[in-house]
C-alpha cells in the first residue's frame, strides 16, 4: 500500500517577487454610486473585470501553509484557485472552487470573508487582505458566462438515494457534493423557489435571484432533483421518506426558521414586522414590484421606519426600507457598532446610502396611533456593562434616557428561533434545550439512524458559509454511511 | 402545477375545487389548511380544505371571491391548474368524543367546519350543528353538514331560507333550552366567532374558533400571522389555525387583517377593470410551468 503524498507545490507564474506584492492596493469593487442605488434593488456591488482580477490576484502571496483555507468552513483551495487566475485560467479557477465550495457565485457575495479567509491573510499585517470574496465572485460569474453545462460530468450512480430537506445554503451543499459522489439527490423545499434564506432572506441588491437560479440549474444539470411545495413533517415525514419512499438517509437543513419577537407592549400593532416577514415580502414575494406583483407592502414613501437589531439581516432589511422610499431610515442596536455582528462591508455600504446608526438604543415600547397602527417607539440608552455569555460586553439600561421616536414602520431583526414542524413529527429525533436539532459536530449525525442534520436548525443563527460547512460534513458523513452502512 | 380536476360553484361567489394533490391528499386531517399561488407573479394566500380522498390523490378546496386572487382563482375551470399548493398546514382539530358538540359554520366558514364535525361524528359525539349565510344563495353544505350531524339548524340574515336571524340565535336556544354543550367550534366572519365567544364564555362552554389571519408561508418563519392569544402572540399557521376562542383577542385580529386594505382595494379595482388581462397572464403562466416541468421544475 502506498501512502498518499501531498501534491507539490505548483510554481506560480506570478512574476512579482512577495515584496512587490505587499505593495501593489487592494483592487477596488466596482459598485452602484451611493445615491442611485439607494433607490433601487439591482445589485451594488458590479463585479471585477478580468484585468482588475488578474491584478489582485498577483497580490497572493502563495503562503505555503495557507490560512486562508484554513480558516474557510469549506476548505477552499484559495492559493490554487489564485493561482489559476494570474495564470487566465478563470474556468480552471472555477473549478477549484467548485472542488470545496458547490455555491461559490454566492459565497463570493455574502461570506463574511473578513472573519473566514480573508481573516487569515497575512497580507492583513502590512496592508489590507487579498480579496478573496471578489475574486471567488468574479470566478464563479465568469464560469456562468463561459462554460457549456452539457459538460458537466455526471459521477456513476451508487444506487443510493438522499433526502435533503430544506434548499437553503447547508441543503444545496450538501446536495452537491453527494451528487458528485453518485448519490440520486432529491431536494424538499417548503417555498415555492428554491434556495431557502438565499431566496427569502437576502435582498437582490446584495444576492440577485438570477444568482441563485443559475446556481440551481447548475446543480440540477448535476443531477439534483427539486420538489417545491413539500413541508416536511407536514406533507411528508421523515419516516415516510425513509421506510416508505425509499431513502437510504435524509439530511435535515431547514434553518432556523421562526422570528423572534422582543416581547414588549405594542408589538401586534399595525407597521411592527418581522424581519423574515418584511424581507419574505420583498425577496421572495416581490411585493417592491406591487402592483405587477400581487404581494402588498405597506407605504414607506417619506415615513420615518427603524430596524432593530445589528446583524446582516438587519441590514438587509434597513437599506431595503431605503429602496422602498422611507424619509428615514436607522437602525437601533443595544450595543455599540464594535460588537454588530454584521458584515463590514454592509455597515460601510449602508452608512454611505444614509442609513442613521443609532447605537446603544433600544424600543422598549411600541405606541399606537390610537386606531391600531405604529405611532412611535418609547426607547431608551444603554451603557455596555460586563461580558455576558457570549462575550460581548452587556448593554444596560440608563435610567431616565427614555425618548420617543417617531415610527411608521419597526422591523424587528433580533434573531430566530427553532421551528419545531420536523422535531415534534420525527420520533426519536433529539433536540437541545432551544428546541434545536442535536446532531455531532464532525459527522452530523443526529439520535436517528440514517438521519443528519445540519446548519442554523443545529446551531441557531449562523451564517450561510457555516451552513454550507455544516452541509459539507453531513454529506461526507452520509457518503461514508451509505458506503459502509455502519452507524 | 396542480391539475384542478372539477370546479363548480356551489354558491354565487363561492367555487368548490378538486385538486389533484396526492401528498396534501394522504396527509390532511380535519382542521387543516392549504396555502396557493396561482401564477409567478400571485401572493400565496391559506384557503380552506374541505375534503380529501387519499386513495384518488385529491382535495377539495373551497373559495369564496373576496379579493383579486380569490376572484382569479374562481375564474378557473377544469383542466386548469395552481402553480403552488402547500400543505395540510396547521395543527389539525383535536378529535376525542367530547359529549355534545355544536358545530357552527358561517358563510364559506362552513367549509373548514364540515370535515371536524365529520371526524367528531365519526368519534361518538353527539353533533348539533348550525350553519348560517346571508342569504339562501350563501349557505352552503347543507347536505354534506345534515350527513353527519344528529340536529342541523339553518339561518339566513335575511330569511330568504329557513330561519330568519344569526346562527348566534340558535346557539342561545340550545342554552336557554338546557342543551347541555360539551364544546363549540364557530368557523365564520370574524364578527360572528367573537359573538359566540362571548355567548358561551358566560357559559363556561369550552369554544374553538379557525382563525383566517394573513399568511405568506404557512410554516412559521414569517410571523405574519401573528395573533394576541392571552396577551402574547401566536402564530396562526403553526400555533393555530384553530385556538380558545375565549383568549383571543378579536379586535387585534380585525386591526391586524385590514393592514393592507389599501393596497387590496387598488388590486382588486385593477383586476375588476379588465378581469381577462390577469386570467390570461395565469394561462400564460401555466403553460410556461408546463414547458420548465417538462425538464424537472
Amino acid at each position: 500500500m502506498t501512502t498518499p503524498t501531498k501534491p507539490p507545490l505548483k510554481k506560480s507564474s506570478n512574476p512579482l517577487p512577495n515584496r512587490d506584492r505587499y505593495k501593489l492596493p487592494r483592487q477596488h469593487m466596482p459598485e452602484q454610486l451611493p445615491e442611485q442605488r439607494a433607490t433601487r434593488f439591482t445589485e451594488v456591488n458590479l463585479g471585477y473585470s478580468t484585468e482588475l482580477a488578474r491584478q489582485e490576484a498577483l497580490r497572493c502571496l502563495e503562503c505555503a501553509k495557507p490560512t486562508c483555507t484554513d480558516n474557510c468552513p469549506v476548505g477552499v483551495k484559495v492559493r490554487e484557485f489564485v493561482q489559476l487566475i494570474v495564470d487566465g485560467d478563470f474556468l480552471g479557477a472555477a473549478a477549484k472552487i467548485r472542488e470545496d465550495n458547490v455555491l461559490p457565485a454566492i459565497t463570493g457575495r455574502v461570506c463574511p470573508q473578513e472573519d473566514h479567509c480573508e481573516g487569515g491573510c497575512l497580507l492583513c499585517k502590512k496592508g489590507e487582505s487579498l480579496g478573496i470574496g471578489y475574486l471567488e465572485r468574479f470566478v464563479a460569474d465568469y464560469e456562468q458566462q463561459h462554460m457549456d453545462k452539457n459538460k458537466i460530468l455526471k459521477a456513476p450512480p451508487t444506487g443510493k438515494k438522499v433526502a435533503i430537506v430544506g434548499s437553503g445554503p447547508s441543503g444545496l451543499t450538501a446536495a452537491g457534493d453527494l451528487v458528485q459522489r453518485g448519490h440520486e439527490v432529491h431536494v424538499f423545499e417548503a417555498l415555492h423557489e428554491i434556495g431557502g434564506v438565499l431566496v427569502y432572506g437576502i435582498p437582490e441588491f446584495r444576492l440577485p435571484k438570477n444568482i441563485i437560479r443559475e446556481q440551481v440549474d447548475y446543480m440540477r444539470a448535476m443531477g439534483v432533483r427539486f420538489e417545491n411545495d413539500v413541508v416536511v413533517g407536514r406533507t411528508v415525514t421523515i419516516n415516510e421518506l425513509l421506510e416508505e419512499e425509499g431513502y437510504d438517509a435524509v439530511f435535515i437543513g431547514t434553518g432556523a426558521g421562526a422570528p423572534q419577537f422582543m416581547g414588549i407592549p405594542g408589538e401586534h400593532l399595525n407597521g411592527v414586522y418581522s424581519a423574515n416577514e418584511f424581507l419574505t415580502r420583498i425577496n421572495l414575494m416581490h411585493a417592491y414590484e406591487f402592483p405587477n406583483f400581487d404581494e402588498p407592502i405597506l407605504d414607506f414613501r417619506g415615513k420615518p421606519v427603524a430596524v432593530i437589531g445589528g446583524g446582516n439581516t438587519a441590514l438587509d432589511a434597513i437599506r431595503s426600507a431605503l429602496r422602498l422610499g422611507a424619509g428615514h431610515a436607522s437602525v437601533l442596536y443595544r450595543r455599540s457598532e464594535a460588537e454588530m455582528p454584521a458584515r463590514k462591508e454592509e455597515v460601510k455600504h449602508a452608512r454611505e446610502e444614509g442609513i442613521d446608526f443609532q447605537m446603544l438604543t433600544a424600543p422598549v415600547e411600541f405606541l399606537s396611533d390610537g386606531n391600531g397602527w405604529l405611532r412611535s417607539a418609547r426607547c431608551v440608552r444603554m451603557e455596555l456593562g460586563e461580558s455576558d455569555a457570549s462575550g460581548r460586553r452587556r448593554p444596560v439600561p440608563i435610567a431616565g434616557s427614555d425618548f420617543e421616536m417617531p415610527l411608521a414602520v419597526a422591523i424587528i431583526a433580533i434573531g430566530t428561533s427553532a421551528n419545531p414542524i420536523i422535531q415534534t413529527t420525527t420520533p426519536g429525533l433529539n433536540t437541545n434545550k432551544r428546541g434545536y436539532i442535536q446532531a455531532d459536530e464532525s459527522t452530523q449525525r443526529t439520535s436517528r439512524k440514517g438521519v443528519f442534520a445540519g446548519g442554523d436548525i443545529v446551531t441557531g443563527s449562523a451564517t450561510v458559509i457555516l451552513a454550507m460547512g455544516a452541509g459539507r460534513r453531513a454529506a461526507r458523513s452520509i457518503h461514508e454511511y451509505l458506503v459502509t452502512g455502519a452507524w | 402545477m396542480f391539475k384542478i380536476l372539477d370546479a363548480q360553484f356551489i354558491a354565487p361567489n363561492i367555487k368548490r375545487f378538486v385538486i389533484q394533490a396526492p401528498r396534501i391528499a394522504r396527509k390532511h386531517q380535519p382542521g387543516q389548511f392549504v396555502i396557493v399561488r396561482l401564477y409567478e407573479q400571485g401572493e400565496r394566500i391559506p384557503l380552506t380544505i374541505e375534503r380529501s380522498r387519499p386513495e384518488q390523490g385529491t382535495i377539495n378546496i373551497v373559495v369564496q371571491s373576496v379579493g383579486k386572487t380569490t376572484h382569479l382563482l374562481n375564474s378557473l375551470q377544469a383542466g386548469d391548474s395552481i402553480l403552488d399548493v402547500v400543505g395540510p398546514l396547521g395543527k389539525p382539530s383535536e378529535i376525542v368524543n367530547f359529549g355534545t358538540v355544536v358545530i357552527m359554520g358561517g358563510g364559506v366558514g362552513t367549509a373548514m367546519a364540515y370535515p371536524t364535525a365529520a371526524a367528531l361524528k365519526r368519534a361518538g359525539n353527539r353533533v348539533i350543528s348550525i350553519v348560517g349565510g346571508r342569504s339562501k344563495d350563501l349557505v352552503i353544505l347543507e347536505p354534506e353538514m345534515r350527513e353527519v350531524s344528529d340536529a342541523l339548524m339553518i339561518t339566513t340574515d335575511d330569511g330568504s331560507y329557513a330561519d330568519k336571524g344569526l346562527v348566534t340565535d340558535k346557539l342561545r336556544q340550545l342554552i336557554e333550552n338546557g342543551t347541555l354543550i360539551d364544546l363549540v367550534l364557530a368557523v365564520g366572519p370574524i364578527p360572528m366567532m367573537r359573538a359566540v365567544a362571548e355567548m358561551t364564555r358566560k357559559e363556561n362552554i369550552r369554544t374553538i374558533v379557525s382563525l383566517n389571519s394573513i399568511m405568506i408561508d404557512g410554516t412559521g418563519m414569517c410571523g405574519g400571522c401573528r395573533v394576541l392569544v392571552d396577551g402574547h402572540s401566536e402564530f396562526a399557521c403553526v400555533d393555530g389555525p384553530e385556538f380558545d376562542a375565549h383568549r383571543v383577542d378579536f379586535d387585534v385580529l380585525i386591526q391586524r387583517n385590514s393592514m393592507y386594505r389599501a393596497a387590496e382595494k387598488s388590486s382588486m379595482e385593477a383586476f375588476q377593470r379588465d378581469p381577462s388581462v390577469s386570467v390570461e397572464q395565469v394561462h400564460r403562466e401555466q403553460e410556461k410551468a408546463c414547458l420548465a416541468e417538462g425538464v424537472g421544475r
